[in-house]
């Protein structure tokens, strides 16, 4: 009797037809959009392995950079710089980013814990060549240029970093364990050292990794404060020394091509480790994941 | 994870405890609240250092800086202004935005509900590492790869069908605002649709199925319920975005050409707060006055950023806090 107007319905009319394109539409957009993404780092890559390779040799890690007008020579002693820089760096970053997650999470009233929080991400937003020109006014006009000092703007880089991660994985360890622990009458310090933070490494490790890859990278806070190198390979970092970013960055400025070979070189070579440090944090994260669900 | 625990059984109560123990908690307190307090410190000494370094500059110019177009190392007495680059950080970092906002919304729709789930883990990866390429390389392929493309191919085009706007006009360059504004697109993108994806995935399955129930297209679910839920979480993803954008400096210093002069297209040279410090820093020290603006233009761009990073993360903040996180 009434069969027809049911019909209507269950059969696509016009408007649900536009609806359904408008939905495919924007489906194919996004779809797009993030293809479209992946293309540019495949492009990016793909530009430096292509550029890169006939400038790789084993003079590029065995020689250091020739002086001006010279053919040849290598970046030895950027590596050896860029080296020196990010480990020091760590070095200071690492076990105060642990000490301010540790009392946040373990210590502080929740008040004075949102204080340091914020104070962190305060750090976090700076932009990098502002913390450069601050280590400037702060230490290169009174002590010259070093690698240390240098690297001890790095750390304020990674200072936020390591310890926001820190801090996020503390917030997983269950409080039942910490609750064991002081059932069983351990002291907080032995608890914190010896039952909280040995669950966390992964985590802690993770973050650092990730610090590392970052500053790795970093060239804004060196253009302040560690570019007088001479182009000698040095372990001194009482003095400035020359390092992956920077050469790259000073090479892409000048117009000789064989210093543009060199500078993709030297992007080849950041670039193969940061992403196999960010890769190998990435497969640190997931396997401390799957440990904690486990718990 | 046993051994520790059994190993300190014997000192159960607090009364009877060690020495060592009293000492031990007071120390590990100790030294995590120091290091607290010199990360604040820190921030202090930043602030005042960076104003104290622009000192000068801020005592012989004031606030006209700001709105002064001129910046001339020659001229006696020196004179510089900060117009020119306030325009740049803002055309530059403004336009990214346009483009990269709805890209990063897009990509962040895509990996949380349209891609299938091995394609998802991988995209998602892809995306991230783009975000860990350090600035220098994006620079550098931006100067030598992507700035001849600008030149020979985009500007061209470009200039052929919207010739007749002021931004697509005269005679095109490798360098300038154009790349400038495509690098910092790439470099927006990968941060605000990570924050996305994420932002996304806290929507209750139960409101999403609620929607698809009523009848509703996938498009018009996110219309409905996704965006709607997250919004202020979006907003915070794409200021966090912007945040990188004003503060790059050396990406845009190889590829913005580096004139402190305002033109109007597109095409032509231009500078920001932050690529002018790092392209005028190292000569700045044979002016008298340089070296201070340029710490004037790293305290107007310090008080851009903070206030652009940190209320995008007490948004963020927010939004965990609603989620119960």
């Amino acid at each position: 009797m009434s069969a027809e107007p049911q019909a209507g319905l269950l059969l696509a009319s016009g408007r649900v037809k536009r609806r359904k394109r408008v939905n495919r539409l924007v489906e194919f957009g996004a779809t797009l959009a993030s293809f479209a993404a992946v293309g540019v780092l495949a492009l990016m890559i793909g530009s430096v392995v292509v550029k890169a390779l006939p400038a790789l040799n084993w003079d590029l890690f065995t020689k250091n950079q020739a002086t001006f007008g010279e053919a040849g020579g290598g970046i030895q002693n950027a590596l050896v710089g860029s080296a020196l820089l990010v480990g020091l760096a760590a070095v200071m970053a690492l076990p105060i980013g642990v000490l301010i997650a540790i009392y946040v999470s373990e210590f502080a009233p929740p008040k004075i814990g949102v204080v340091v929080r914020t104070g962190l991400d305060v750090l976090n937003g700076v932009p990098s060549i502002v913390i450069g020109i601050f280590v400037y006014g702060l230490l290169v006009l009174r002590f010259k240029q070093s690698a240390l000092i240098a690297s001890f703007a790095l750390a304020i880089i990674m200072l936020p970093l390591i310890s926001r991660s820190a801090q996020e994985v503390l917030k997983l360890v269950p409080n039942s364990l910490r609750e064991a622990s002081h059932a069983l009458g351990v002291s907080k310090w032995r608890t914190v050292i010896q039952v909280v933070l040995p669950t966390t490494l992964g985590g802690i490790a993770t973050g650092a990794t990730l610090a590392v890859a970052r500053a790795a990278g970093e060239t804004a806070p060196i253009i302040f404060t560690t570019t007088l190198f001479t182009n000698t390979t040095s372990f001194d970092p009482r003095h400035p020394v020359n390092s992956i970013p920077f050469m790259i960055f000073f090479n892409s400025e000048s117009p000789d091509p064989h210093l543009h070979e060199q500078a993709w070189a030297g992007a080849f070579i950041l670039i193969v480790f940061v992403l196999t440090t960010s890769l190998t944090a990435r497969y640190l994260l997931h396997r401390g994941a799957k440990k904690l669900q486990s718990r | 994870m046993d051994a520790p625990v059994s190993e300190v059984l014997p000192g159960a109560l607090a009364s009877r405890r060690s020495w060592r123990d009293k000492i031990g908690d007071k120390t590990l307190y100790g030294i995590s609240a120091v290091a607290s307090l010199v990360s604040l410190f820190l921030i202090g000494l930043l602030i005042y250092k960076v104003f104290e370094g622009a000192w000068p500059s801020i005592q012989t110019f004031g606030l006209p800086f700001i709105w002064n177009q001129v910046w001339n190392e020659n001229a006696t007495p020196e004179e510089y202004g900060a117009l020119s680059l306030i325009y740049g950080t803002a055309i530059t970092s403004g336009i990214a935005l346009v483009f990269a906002a709805p890209l990063s919304i897009a990509i962040g729709l895509y990996l949380s509900e349209l891609a299938p789930g091995g394609v998802r883990g991988i995209v998602g990866a892809l995306i991230e590492m783009l975000a860990a390429i350090p600035s220098v390389i994006i620079g550098l392929w931006g100067i030598l790869v992507l700035g001849p493309f600008v030149q020979n191919h985009l500007e061209p085009f470009l200039s052929s069908f919207l010739g007749w706007t002021p931004f697509f006009r005269g005679s095109e360059h490798t360098g300038g605002l154009l790349p400038a504004m495509i690098v910092l697109t790439i470099m927006i993108i990968p941060i605000s649709s990570a924050v996305c994806r994420e932002l996304f995935l806290t929507v209750p399955v139960d409101l999403k199925e609620g929607a698809y129930g009523l009848g509703l297209t996938r498009w018009e679910m996110v219309r409905g319920v996704i965006l709607p839920y997250t919004r202020g979480g979006v907003v915070a993803a794409i200021l966090l975005g912007l945040g990188r954008a004003l503060g790059e400096a050396i990406a845009v210093t190889q590829v913005i050409g580096n004139q402190n002069v305002i033109h109007v297209s597109w095409f032509d040279f231009g500078n920001t707060l932050a690529s002018n410090i790092a392209n005028k820093f190292q000569g700045a020290s044979y002016y008298s006055l340089e070296p201070s603006a340029l710490f004037y233009c790293a305290a107007i761009l310090l008080i851009f950023a903070l206030i652009v990073n940190v209320s995008a993360q007490v948004i963020v903040r927010r939004f965990e806090l609603k989620q119960g996180r």
